[in-house]
């Protein structure tokens, strides 16, 4: 009865995964992420996905700061940050992300302002979304253990 | 072939703080210790003060001495390490370019261990046994 919970909790787990697989927002490097948390840093995923997200919310300040400014046309520094975050999100198995910040660095690479605009908007849009379903991951990954936890007290 | 047990040690040149960090744990889970430095100038430096490795992992895109620089200028130095470029951009010219700078090796990221391992399959650094 008591492992009823943690069935379920890793039921959704596994839910929420294969529709993040199916929609193309995580890609199989996702799993290599996941294989490299072990006993020796059973926290992994969530710590890197935490410097991941800590990394590109300044990475996108930065653009929007740069966009922004009627000045611009520093396009090589917009290159720059988005190699950063082309880099992190394939990293990570982030793949929708990814994608759309190569579609954004393309209009860089043309010093197209109102398409680096649009692939700004488009990246944000898709780096939130993931935000949010990583933090329902995390959530539904913390339920498990504690329902873990009380079913095997110490 | 089986993997002998690795006394390899290696090098992750990468400006970015989630690459670095995969990286460093990719090298852990394959036995071969490894530092990190975040730019071309301080691998540079590291091999100044003395330090050497059997690999060392070149991310491309990076400022402060870029990759096809540092590289051009660990080899004018002498230093002899097995080094695998890796990037976000695979097209040829790059690829060209970087290893004409005196790369061994040139992946396309995200690294995996399964890509490590053919990088290192493809470097000679595991005896057959």
């Amino acid at each position: 009865m008591l492992g009823f919970g943690v069935d379920r909790l890793q039921a959704d787990i596994n839910r929420l995964l294969t529709s993040l697989f199916h929609q193309g927002v995580l890609d199989e490097q996702f799993l290599q992420l996941q294989q490299l948390q072990d006993e020796t840093s059973p926290t992994f995923v969530y710590d890197v996905i935490n410097i991941y997200f800590d990394e590109s919310e300044k990475l996108l300040r930065s653009l929007r700061l740069l966009l922004m400014d009627r000045e611009f046309s520093d396009y090589k520094k917009i290159g720059l940050h988005l190699n950063q975050l082309v880099g992190s999100s394939s990293s990570i198995g982030a793949r929708r992300v990814r994608n759309v910040c190569v579609a954004f660095r393309s209009a860089s690479e043309l010093n197209n302002r109102p398409g680096c605009l649009r692939g700004l908007e488009i990246v944000e849009h898709e780096y939130h979304y993931l935000k949010n379903m990583m933090h329902e991951l995390f959530q539904l990954e913390q339920q498990r253990l504690l329902a873990a936890g009380v079913r095997y007290p110490m | 072939m089986t993997l002998a047990e690795s006394k390899l040690t290696a090098l992750v040149v990468d400006d970015n703080f989630v690459n670095q960090t995969m990286h460093h744990k990719l090298l852990d889970r394959l036995g071969i210790r490894n530092d990190v430095v975040c730019n071309g100038q301080e691998a540079v430096d590291v091999h100044c003060s003395g330090r050497n490795y059997d690999l060392i992992l070149m991310d491309m895109e990076m400022p402060i001495l870029n990759s096809i620089q540092a590289t051009k200028r660990l080899r004018e130095m002498g230093i002899e390490s097995k080094i695998a470029g890796v990037t976000t951009r695979a097209n040829e010219g790059d690829k060209k370019e970087f290893m004409e700078a005196g790369l061994n090796d040139f992946r396309e990221k995200p690294l995996t261990i399964s890509k490590l391992l053919s990088i290192l399959h493809r470097l000679d650094f595991y005896a057959q046994t």
